[in-house]
């Protein structure tokens, strides 16, 4: 069983109905399980610069490295996992290309951008994010934000200074508190996921949650599920007809089949342990 | 910058801009702004102000502060609420959008710690519990300036209902005269696995599209393709062997 029998994967990405350009950047490999989202910031077109050198960079480079790669015995349960490191390390190379492109050329200067991106692989989903572009999860009608923005109003209902409810109508919305390329340096979050014949999962910038209501979105997918196409075209639309206000992009994948890796007797025992 | 507009029995006494991270409400004069009545307590009120947005909370006073008529103890400032104190009014006005565009509403923007620092300090004032701030190292970014600019605040939008409403009567089979009225953005119709069709609603009306199966939605006698189709009054759909017919709730 390939990755790409196991998961279906659609994309789509629109500038939304007030933005001249798109500084969002998507791009999908069902081959290698990866799927990564950026939303671009920065002044003139810097955001669509930083988004695109973001998301290229890390399929590029990691496209050899998934290709030569054969899990080992030792790997079960070693933390953090491959994934997580092979993650880590082409995320921070993507910071240094935003980066040093920011620091070479002025009308750069100061480009970033969000990101999340998600490897699937061995039933399992490894997902990394810096800033406010999410990834949800639809299980058995069960709708979930898998994970947490790096925002200023993530940190204010963390605190307890402001509801989820009231959150939505504040003027402090966007504000990031991680960006990818800003720094020399950026720490990413990244959490390992098993996944289930069934799950549905979705990647969207904040030009769809800021839009469209977690419970729309989550209805959009509970009755689209069986067409993935028809569901990533309703989101783009549901954004729009509420005002479109910021560039909108989406990435669905379904996962249609188990996609284990066949190892030998010890981890098919740990397997059926789990 | 936003701004409270302090007023008594409909009569303008003065106007506050919010520059602070604590404004202080209160008949002592050490207040930010001061009130001499007796029904006002000697601290009655602090507003703390995070970059754009404004919280409201009453100092345990004597008799309490209602916004827009409901007594708070703490409250989420929003555009043209009334705050109540004894017969004093002041209302809150939010940052008018000036320079920003509608454009630049939306942007993402990066937070600095230095901009952070006064927005979590009030904010751990207000709130014992607050979580440590991420300090995204030193380098200094002129992001300032861009903040300051954010627009007021628009609620989040709640999809504009179509004026109408469009319902669905079922027209043969087990459930012929059954009606449906179709007020959510999204109902799917059909059996899942065998054929679904769902019916969108969206602010120019109502529109039909397949989702799956092999066999696609007949509309008004002619079978669909994939494309989304509008549903005129009265229309009659066609869907795994049901006959049912669109129309607008009177």
């Amino acid at each position: 069983m390939n990755l790409e029998q196991a998961l279906e994967i659609v994309s789509a990405t629109d500038p939304g109905m007030v933005r001249s350009h798109n500084e969002d950047s998507v791009a999908c490999d069902a081959a290698m399980g990866l799927v990564v989202l950026a939303d671009g910031m920065g002044g003139y077109n810097a955001g669509e610069v930083a988004s695109g050198m973001a998301t290229t960079v890390i399929v590029t480079e990691m496209r050899p490295v998934l290709e030569r790669y054969t899990p080992l015995e030792g790997d079960i349960r070693t933390v953090p996992s491959p994934a997580q490191k092979l993650l880590r390390d082409h995320i921070a190379r993507a910071n240094t290309a935003i980066y040093q492109a920011s620091q070479r050329q002025p009308q750069y200067s100061g480009m970033g951008t969000t990101l999340v991106v998600a490897l699937f692989h061995d039933d399992k989903m490894s997902v990394a994010h810096i800033g406010d572009s999410r990834l949800y999860r639809m299980r058995s009608d069960e709708f979930s934000q898998v994970t947490k923005d790096h925002s200023l109003l993530q940190q204010q209902i963390d605190s307890g200074l402001i509801t989820p409810e009231q959150a939505r109508f504040s003027a402090n919305k966007n504000l990031v508190t991680r960006a990818l390329g800003i720094d020399p340096a950026v720490e990413p979050e990244i959490h390992d996921y098993d996944t289930r014949v069934g799950d549905v999962y979705l990647l969207c910038s904040d030009g769809l949650c800021d839009m469209v209501s977690d419970e729309d979105i989550g209805m959009a997918l509970q009755t689209l599920g069986a067409n993935l196409n028809l569901c990533a075209q309703q989101l783009v639309q549901m954004a729009n007809d509420n005002g479109g206000r910021d560039n909108v992009s989406v990435i669905l994948v379904k996962i249609l089949h188990n996609y284990a890796v066949p190892r030998g007797f010890l981890s098919k025992f740990f397997r059926w342990l789990k | 910058m936003a701004k409270l507009i302090l007023s008594m029995d409909g009569l303008v006494l003065k106007e506050y801009a919010l520059t602070k991270e604590r404004t202080s409400v209160g008949r002592k004069p050490d207040n930010d702004i001061q009130i001499d009545n007796l029904a006002v307590s000697g601290d009655h009120a602090v507003i703390v102000t995070i970059l754009n947005d404004s919280f409201l909370e009453d100092l345990d006073s004597t008799n309490g502060t209602l916004v827009n008529g409901q007594p708070v103890k703490k409250h989420f400032l929003q555009n043209n609420d009334i705050i109540e104190l004894g017969k004093y009014r002041l209302k809150y006005v939010s940052e008018q959008t000036g320079q920003a565009t509608t454009a630049d509403f939306e942007k993402t923007m990066m937070l600095r710690p230095g901009a952070m620092k006064a927005g979590m300090a009030a904010a751990a004032v207000a709130a014992p519990a607050a979580s440590q701030s991420t300090v995204v190292g030193d380098t200094t970014v002129d992001q300032g300036p861009a903040l300051a600019t954010h627009s007021a605040a628009a609620p989040a939008p709640a999809p504009v209902p179509a004026e109408r409403v469009g319902m669905l009567q079922i027209l043969t089979g087990g459930n012929a005269g059954r009606e449906m009225e179709l007020t959510k953005s999204l109902t799917t119709l059909g059996k899942p696995g065998v054929q679904v069709a769902v019916i969108t609603r969206r602010p120019q009306g109502y529109f039909i599209t397949h989702v799956e199966g092999a066999q696609f939605p007949v509309l008004n006698g002619k079978t669909l393709d994939a494309q989304a189709h509008a549903l005129d009054d009265h229309a009659v759909i066609e869907l795994a062997g049901v006959k049912m017919e669109f129309f607008f709730k009177a």
